[in-house]
């Protein structure tokens, strides 16, 4: 097990290091830079004199090459650059926005699964019924939805209409600010986790060994709770890993529509005033934790099921 | 081959969708963008505006049928794109093996380690908004899929025996790819491709809606929605109506895929009655 571990945290390593230098080539071919952007608002022309030094401020004046030894010395060092508008040191700005992001997507989750779970439970051992079809109906209709649209009708509802919710922002990080923004979050993983749940056990139930619990003459209800709910927990935690690793990713659109001051809201608004640093800084921070959680999953996935390491 | 009623019903709505998008100049009664009234702004729906009208005093009917259009461009290019990615990759990576699969392999979990919306956003920063920004964005986007599965196809048909015969008679490498591997595994990329294509739809409507794709006055369904948090307590019809054009047609490609899939694979049929 310490040696499958140990193997599993060394392979993300890599992949970290393509992403940055993706990341960084991706950005480095940007045409026009930051200092000409800032006067492309039409209302002051460029001067050529504050653009050059803009660029000798934020180093981008220097030649490639050297700008990749800088981004790559301060990666290294856990120092993801300065913002360019506020100039405060990325990490920093990411770290501030961080518990938001957090308490969103942890609450998300936690909607998805004590609805999601039992539903496609429920459903398998019953094929057929009507609550089978409802779920799947509401299943693939949950995953066809835009997320955004979906909050934007549950913000109409309960916000302003009935004045149950505040419609938008932080507060002071009460509850009640946010149940909207995590249920419209939670929908995406909900339908996957009924789906995936549901089939799982539908898998489980037509295996040879639970013909055999059932023949030795064991209860339905012990069946149920000894083989098959152990069984399909290992599709539920990849499903929930994959999901809560690309919720941050998700929650890009909804912390937007719901002013949630998350590193999504900080990515899109970074992207609109062309802040490169604090663009990369989070899109690495993005794939980090996906790449932090698949990896924790795949090390609870091979402690449930000893099948797995074998592989 | 036996297609069920969920493939039908996917199979109805895209072709609403694309009788939508087609026949937008004939059907829409007035013009998505030059129609413009300040004096009919907001009216709710009625027997001139069928959706109403947005701050503009535009006609969303209209709107949403021209949106059609945007829609199924994105849809259908950006999935052309990814599958030939997908395709060329993942099938020299299966037939050559040795450094070039390493290579393929280490780029695809690359791209899959990137949440596919977070990557789009990252290449529409670069190349601005933008219709033409769009098509490249979201569609370099989802091809990991489809490379891992033209991949594993090809590592499993190498070794039937039509192959190795052809192998046999002499035919050149890039031959048998396409004349003898190719066509044996287009039904699995055909259900990747049109599920793709309900993913590409949302990841547009969402990029538009936070102001980085489809710019206004354009009539996007996404872009029909960026305004619409302001509009909502008053129109309630601008943020309803493109958000369900949204809705069915993702649902139908998501139907269609689904049936497709299926049918290809009797296993899942059973599993899904």
């Amino acid at each position: 097990m310490l040696r499958f571990t140990l193997r599993r945290i060394l392979q993300v390593i890599p992949t970290v290091v393509v992403v940055a230098l993706l990341i960084f080539v991706i950005f480095s071919v940007v045409p026009g830079t930051f200092a000409a952007s800032l006067f492309a608002d039409g209302k002051h022309a460029a001067d050529p004199q504050m653009m050059a030094r803009l660029n000798e401020e934020f180093g981008l004046s220097k030649p490639l090459a050297e700008r990749f030894w800088t981004y790559v010395t301060d990666l290294a060092q856990f120092d993801l650059g300065t913002s360019f508008r506020t100039r405060q040191p990325v990490i920093d700005l990411i770290g501030d926005r961080m518990g938001a992001s957090l308490q969103l997507a942890i609450a998300a989750m936690l909607f998805a699964l004590v609805i999601g779970v039992p539903l496609g439970f429920l459903a398998a051992l019953r094929p057929g019924s009507v609550l089978d079809t409802a779920t799947m109906i509401g299943a693939v209709s949950g995953l066809s939805m835009p997320q955004f649209w979906l909050g934007l009708l549950l913000m109409y509802l309960f916000a302003l209409q009935l004045n149950w919710l505040p419609s938008f922002g932080y507060g002071d990080g009460s509850l009640q600010n946010l149940i909207l923004p995590a249920i419209t979050l939670g929908v995406t993983p909900l339908a996957l986790l009924a789906r995936t749940t549901r089939a799982g056990v539908l898998d489980v139930l037509n295996a040879d060994f639970i013909r055999t619990a059932h023949s030795k003459g064991m209860s339905k209800m012990k069946v149920v709770r000894w083989h098959v709910a152990r069984n399909a927990l290992v599709l539920i935690v990849t499903t929930v890993g994959l999901q809560f690793g690309s919720l941050i990713g998700q929650a890009v659109v909804i912390e937007k529509l719901f002013a949630w001051p998350g590193i999504g809201s900080l990515l899109v608004d970074s992207v609109a005033i062309r802040d490169i640093p604090v663009v990369q800084g989070t899109i690495l921070v993005i794939v980090l934790w996906f790449l932090i959680i698949n990896t924790a999953v795949d090390l609870i996935y091979a402690a449930i099921d000893p099948r797995i390491k074998q592989e | 081959m036996r297609l069920g009623f969920n493939f039908w019903l996917g199979a109805a709505l895209t072709a609403l969708v694309i009788f939508a998008g087609l026949l937008a100049p004939w059907i829409a009664p007035f013009d998505p963008v030059l129609d413009a009234d300040l004096m009919n702004s907001e009216l709710p729906p009625d027997a001139t505006f069928w959706f109403g009208t947005d701050a503009q005093g535009r006609d969303v009917y209209s709107r949403i049928l021209y949106g059609a259009q945007i829609s199924l461009t994105v849809g259908i290019v950006s999935q052309v794109i990814n599958s030939l990615i997908g395709i060329t990759l993942g099938m020299t990576a299966g037939y050559w093996g040795g450094w070039w699969d390493d290579l393929v392999n280490g780029l695809t979990n690359v791209m899959l380690a990137i949440p596919s919306l977070i990557f789009a956003l990252a290449v529409m920063a670069v190349l601005g908004p933008g219709l033409p920004s769009l098509l490249i964005a979201l569609g370099l986007t989802n091809w990991s899929w489809t490379c891992r599965i033209a991949r594993s196809s090809t590592l499993s048909l190498k070794s039937q025996g039509y192959v190795q015969a052809a192998q046999t008679l002499g035919y050149g490498d890039l031959r048998i790819m396409f004349s003898q591997i190719l066509p044996n595994m287009m039904g699995p990329i055909l259900v990747m491709a049109t599920l793709g294509m309900g993913s590409a739809v949302l990841s547009e409507a969402a990029l538009s809606f936070l102001g980085l794709g489809i710019q206004p006055p354009f009539p996007s369904w996404g872009s029909m929605l960026t305004d619409a948090r302001q509009l909502i307590q008053l129109a309630p019809w601008v943020a309803i109506f493109p958000g369900l054009a949204i809705f069915l047609s993702v649902l139908g490609f998501n139907l269609l895929g689904d049936g497709l899939r299926d049918s290809l694979d009797p296993h899942m049929r059973t599993r899904n009655p």
